[in-house]
């Protein structure tokens, strides 16, 4: 495709007036986030105040309230709250962090490996591992907890022992971590596989090995991609609700706040608070990652977006 | 106080001696295995760098993908054979029946409504000023967790009885324009396509972002040689515009397909599956988890990985000859 010139103007032109085209545009704009707007205010608002007035009404003569916040971060007495969801908000973090780190320098030593040292079968070896995506995440999701609770046995003899991670954090890592090797090696592959061969060729003349080639030409200029797949799994992870249902325990040693969220879902009245300030800390995080890093967000997401 | 310290702090060191254990034995891995040379440091390298990786999509992925298959002709327990009755039981339960036209109904509606909005959108974006700023607003739902967009939904979605004030945003319109607002979660099939709409509120913006990247690159010169030929408007999209943009049109309706097949965290936290909303994905952790049955959970996992496999097929196969290009 040239890309000398490309469309200055639009192809699709007279197809619609920009006027009619601009008026659709912000109207869906609007629609899409007025939701989001709605959650907003309504956490800000009283218990009773959720209840008796909508929150379209509440803006015409605003009373707000930090109260909802307060409660749901350090705990508003009720049951299922007691410590509030900050020990779940710091799960998240801990999660997140290794099961971001983990698999992208392992995909990064594997696509690398994959890229630059030849070997019989490597290009199998790439599209066998590519292909594994298609291996959806519930197929192994009941052999890979009874592997963590029981190890491995043929008839008696155990062949792996049982790792004794299920319900502690390293059992959260490692499934995120195995699950999001094969879209990570494969995008970090591209990447990767596009440096300039001269500079390697030159590297390896002058006497660097291969250790030597990666963390002094590869890791440097391949960071841009590292850095847009990191982010996109980072809000995977942070996002997730399945793997941390399977693998860790509902508690608030080990729940990330997003399923904490989910099992607050089921309260009804009061709960509402909880509820909407909840669900606000637990989005805020990734919409902070959104709008500062939006470019490298928009490329992570859309190199693995088919996850 | 105290006590939230006691549990909390631990937390941390744990997550940063994680980490800084995990560098430092790949730093002393480079280091001991650079010294290698002649003709072992080939295998080394090789062996260092790829190992990790397969080691772990072995124990993770491939070795459970093949234990699932097997669980699946299995009892509850995975300690019996039972044949084939896991798949034939999926035939005869009526609940299954209600599962199979939901997941037909998603991946029909949802990639369709996703696809055609994200491009109608795509294309008035390059017709406005400011187009950068719409843009953020309708691609901004897709960093939230389905969790997050299920609970922004699960207010506009209240009820109140009547009487009351209604504080959903969709009951109030209802009302207002003189309809009567009900119990829309338990109202059977529009449930289900209420749902359908929280998806696409996420994942719109996606399609919108890359078909919008796609318009772009169409080349000028094409577009304007045809102008001259008389194409305008419509035909000038049909004709030229659309069947460049086509392969990224239809990434988008798979990747809507995929996404709908492997739909989990809406159904769950909405309507936990009741009200005929149930979906596979969710039938299948409900059997697993809630039924304890592992048999029939695998047997529902092998059936998702069946209906998910072609088009991811058709995927990588296109994305292949792309690359051969």
């Amino acid at each position: 495709m040239s890309t000398s010139k490309l469309a200055s103007h639009n192809p699709g032109r007279k197809l619609f007036s920009s006027k009619i085209a601009a008026i659709v545009v912000w109207s869906v704009t609007f629609m899409w986030t007025v939701p989001t707007i709605g959650l907003l205010v309504t956490s800000f608002k009283g218990d009773k105040a959720i209840l008796n007035e909508a929150w379209w009404s509440s803006l015409l003569h605003p009373s707000f309230t930090l109260a909802n916040y307060k409660g749901v971060f350090l705990g508003n007495g009720s049951e299922s709250l007691s410590n509030g969801v900050l020990p779940y908000f710091i799960n998240s973090i801990v999660i997140t962090l290794p099961a971001t780190i983990f698999p992208i320098v392992i995909a990064t030593m594997a696509a690398y490996a994959l890229a630059w040292i030849r070997f019989r079968g490597s290009d199998f070896l790439f599209f066998f591992i590519f292909a594994l995506q298609i291996v959806p995440l519930q197929m192994s999701l009941i052999p890979l907890l009874l592997l963590f609770t029981g190890g491995a046995h043929i008839g008696s003899i155990a062949i792996f022992p049982a790792l004794g991670i299920a319900g502690k954090f390293a059992g959260i890592w490692l499934p995120h971590t195995m699950f999001a090797l094969p879209l990570a090696i494969y995008l970090l592959h591209n990447f990767i596989a596009g440096l300039p061969r001269d500079l390697m060729e030159a590297a390896h003349v002058d006497g660097a090995n291969h250790f030597k080639v990666f963390r002094m030409i590869v890791l440097p200029l391949a960071i841009p991609g590292i850095a847009s797949i990191a982010i996109f799994q980072f809000l995977w992870v942070w996002n997730d609700l399945l793997v941390a249902l399977t693998f860790a325990s509902g508690t608030e040693e080990v729940a990330p706040i997003n399923s904490k969220l989910a099992s607050l879902v089921g309260q009804y009245g009061s709960g509402y608070t909880a509820l909407s300030a909840g669900a606000f800390i637990t989005i805020a995080v990734p919409l902070i990652v959104f709008f500062s890093l939006q470019r490298y967000f928009v490329r992570g997401l859309l190199a693995g977006s088919v996850k | 106080m105290s006590d939230f310290l006691s549990i909390n702090i631990p937390k941390f060191t744990s997550v940063f001696s994680s980490i800084a254990i995990f560098f430092i034995v790949l730093g002393v891995l480079f280091a001991i295995a650079g010294r290698a040379n002649g003709k072992k440091a080939r295998p080394i390298a090789l062996t260092i760098f790829l190992g990790p990786a397969l080691v772990l999509l072995f124990a993770g992925l491939i070795i459970p993908a093949i234990r699932t298959f097997i669980f699946s002709f299995m009892n509850p327990d995975s300690n019996g054979w039972v044949g084939f009755d896991n798949y034939y039981w999926m035939t005869q339960d009526p609940n299954i029946k209600i599962i199979m036209v939901n997941t037909i109904l998603w991946i029909m509606v949802v990639p369709i409504f996703t696809a055609g909005l994200a491009l109608l959108l795509a294309i008035m974006l390059d017709r406005i000023k400011h187009e950068s700023i719409p843009k953020s607003l309708l691609f901004m739902p897709m960093a939230i967790s389905f969790v997050g967009a299920s609970i922004i939904f699960k207010f506009v979605y209240e009820y109140r009885d009547p009487g009351e004030v209604q504080i959903g945003l969709l009951s109030a319109i209802v009302d207002f324009f003189g309809g009567t607002p009900k119990d829309w979660m338990l109202s059977k099939p529009l449930n289900t396509f209420l749902l359908m709409i929280i998806y696409v509120w996420t994942q719109m913006g996606f399609g919108m972002v890359i078909l919008s990247a796609a318009i772009k690159g169409v080349p000028a010169d094409i577009v304007e040689a045809s102008a001259l030929d008389g194409a305008s408007g419509w035909r000038l999209f049909r004709n030229i515009t659309f069947p460049m943009i086509k392969g990224t049109f239809i990434v988008v309706l798979a990747t809507g397909v995929v996404g709908s097949l492997k739909l989990f965290d809406i159904v769950r936290t909405m309507t936990g599956g009741n009200f005929g909303t149930n979906v596979l994905a969710n039938e299948m952790y409900s059997q697993v988890f809630v039924q304890f049955d592992q048999g029939k959970g695998s047997a529902l996992a092998i059936v998702l990985f069946l209906l998910v496999t072609p088009i991811l097929i058709y995927n990588i196969r296109s994305l292949r000859r792309e690359r051969t290009h």
